[in-house]
């Protein structure tokens, strides 16, 4: 308002309203965390894209050639069968995961608003992949692990989950499944608080059963907190990584060299730099245009509950 | 009328209720029972696993595979015993990545905060469009920024060094600037205010009024990004590229202690030692700070 009164009163130079303390504070403030924006998230991107235009090993100087890496990268079967695992394991991970995390949320909802049942589902989560991944590697295992022996039981010959190329990422999918399951009920159970309570006695008076009820008014009203599980969930699960790295190390014969794999085992395994981040851009443009895509099926920035 | 419909709702859903219960405690089971079994495992001497794998109860109960794996051991008594002499420096890497936890959770939770209440409540130019470069940058996927991240790093000579290993994580949190700037937003105005009719200077309201408003939401974003620095691998595995031992968090030691298995069947009971002892410091966050922890990762989701 005051500033307002003297602008139209006497012009101002250009740099005062950079001047004030107000501004002056602020940028102080943000000076941080810009300094750290533009060193390590601008200037990276950047500087990735330069890179892949480059053949660069990091021991000699970098030559130019232009868009080279991305035709070898169109012409590289493994780097296509790398992005074929990638979707395989979103389609093998995300499905399961999100019915599993619903089915949670609304059973907590229904049946028990215990702190110790939703602390209880969040402990693999708290677990790191690297750890998830070791835990399950010992309960899998082909010899002595439990799963197998359970299957025993039943006059199921032992398993190689992670040796067998149709039923290792499958298998590094489920221990995935398992990690996020809690997490994801909890994000749907806290957007299963925000439906008032009155909707669902309506539904109730008017003689809706559970099953009409949950399709007919929960999922609908749930669309938004959907929305983000589904995009966070894909973008993550896309680049899996950790996992992979302690179960099955690419193999057997690349069934598991999901696309961030295959980039990191260029990258420095191979240090084809160039190449790298090539695919990593690709990485980037892919995720950004599934994201895109999925706010737009979903219609993310309408609720139906206005 | 009330009646007759809570009635019916007992009636018609007590067979699916039934069914949902089932399965429920099913699920709790499938999230613990590992967590359970892997400790079982620890606790079995090598010699018995074979026979005993696959008893849901311990049929041993041996901390020897803890002191072999935390290194109180000698290579020639684990020999005898039958199992790799191989150990993970333990106590050296929880010490590790307590720093590195520590370091970086302070670091991003005080310059978000900060941040974040200059984006919420200061007029500076350029002000949206600098909220909006942070917020683009939740988009960036790791990898595209580790290479020129590794590269940057070697530059600096900083690959292998703990500077190295936290600077990328260190000044910003593009999710913990979001996070706080949603929360100021919705502190009232007119405290704010008040104080600025008082004559309080920014720097005083954000440390005096502000800050003290929202310990909630600076102790969820501690424990969000506790959780995720905790768990990091890929950036502190790919840094240390000289593989110095001092500076391995402990999924980083893990993932080594099994790739260094020598061939043949791996020392189950030594790696699970190793498993279970990485896992109990989130039993104690879980066991001390439970409520917070599940409310935090609840409302990490309803932004």
């Amino acid at each position: 308002m005051q500033s307002k009164t003297n602008t139209s009163s006497k012009p101002r130079a250009w740099w005062a309203a950079f001047l004030n303390r107000e501004a002056l504070t602020a940028y102080a403030f943000v000076l941080p965390a810009m300094f750290g924006f533009a060193v390590f998230y601008l200037l990276p991107t950047l500087r990735g894209m330069q890179i892949s235009t480059t053949d660069w090993n990091l021991l000699s100087d970098p030559s130019n050639i232009g868009l080279e890496n991305y035709q070898s990268m169109i012409n590289d079967p493994v780097f296509w069968n790398a992005l074929k695992v990638s979707g395989l394991y979103v389609l093998w991970n995300i499905p399961l995961q999100t019915v599993i995390g619903l089915f949670l949320a609304v059973a907590m909802d229904r049946l028990t608003r215990s702190m110790l049942v939703r602390a209880a589902l969040i402990v693999p989560y708290l677990i790191s992949n690297v750890i998830a991944a070791m835990v399950w590697i010992w309960l899998l295992d082909p010899f002595l692990g439990i799963v197998n022996s359970l299957l025993g039981g039943f006059g199921i010959d032992r398993v190689a989950f992670f040796g067998t190329p149709e039923l290792a990422l499958p298998s590094v999918a489920g221990i995935n499944i398992w990690r996020h399951m809690g997490l994801t009920a909890l994000l749907f159970y806290a957007g299963l608080q925000g439906i008032p309570r009155t909707v669902y006695e309506a539904a109730m008076i008017d003689g809706s059963d559970e099953w009409t009820t949950f399709w007919r008014i929960t999922l609908p009203l749930l669309r938004p907190v959907t929305v983000f599980v589904l995009v966070t969930s894909v973008v993550g699960s896309f680049q899996i990584f950790d996992t992979i790295a302690v179960t099955t190390d690419g193999g057997p014969i690349d069934a598991t060299r999901s696309l961030v794999f295959y980039i990191y085992d260029n990258a420095f395994k191979f240090f084809k730099m160039g190449y790298a981040t090539a695919m990593s851009i690709t990485l980037f443009a892919i995720l950004i245009f599934f994201s895109i895509l999925q706010l737009r099926l979903f219609r993310a920035d309408q609720s139906d509950l206005a | 009328m009330e009646n007759r419909v809570s009635s019916r709702v007992v009636q018609r859903f007590s067979l699916s209720r039934g069914i949902a219960w089932v399965l429920l405690l099913l699920f709790i089971f499938v999230s613990v029972f590992p967590i359970y079994f892997v400790f079982k495992t620890a606790l079995t001497s090598h010699k018995v696993l074979g026979q005993t794998a696959a008893n849901f109860f311990p049929s041993d109960s041996t901390l020897f595979n803890f002191s072999r794996v935390l290194g109180l051991v000698s290579p020639e008594t684990a020999q005898a015993a039958g199992v790799s002499p191989e150990t993970i420096n333990f106590i050296g890497s929880l010490q590790i990545t307590v720093w590195y936890v520590l370091v970086t959770v302070t670091a991003q939770v005080i310059f978000s905060a900060l941040a974040a209440y200059a984006f919420a409540r200061l007029r500076f130019p350029g002000r949206d469009f600098l909220f909006f470069l942070v917020l683009s940058a939740m988009m960036i996927p790791s990898i595209v920024l580790f290479i020129p991240n590794f590269i940057l790093m070697k530059n600096l000579g900083w690959l292998s060094t703990f500077q190295g290993m936290v600077a990328p994580s260190l000044l910003i949190s593009p999710f913990g600037v979001f996070f706080l700037r949603q929360f100021f937003l919705s502190i009232p105005l007119e405290l704010e205010e008040a104080a600025k009719l008082d004559g309080a200077t920014p720097v005083f309201i954000f440390w005096r009024i502000v800050l003290p408003l929202s310990q909630g939401p600076l102790a969820t974003l501690g424990i969000l990004t506790t959780i995720g620095m905790w768990n990091d691998f890929f950036w502190p595995f790919i840094v240390n590229s000289g593989s110095n031992e001092n500076l391995r968090v402990l999924t980083v030691a893990l993932q080594q202690f099994r790739a260094n298995q020598p061939s043949g069947p791996p020392d189950w009971t030594g790696l699970m030692a190793g498993t279970f002892l990485s896992i109990v410091p989130v039993f104690v966050l879980l066991v001390f700070m439970g409520r917070r922890v599940v409310e935090s990762l609840q409302f990490s989701g309803s932004k």
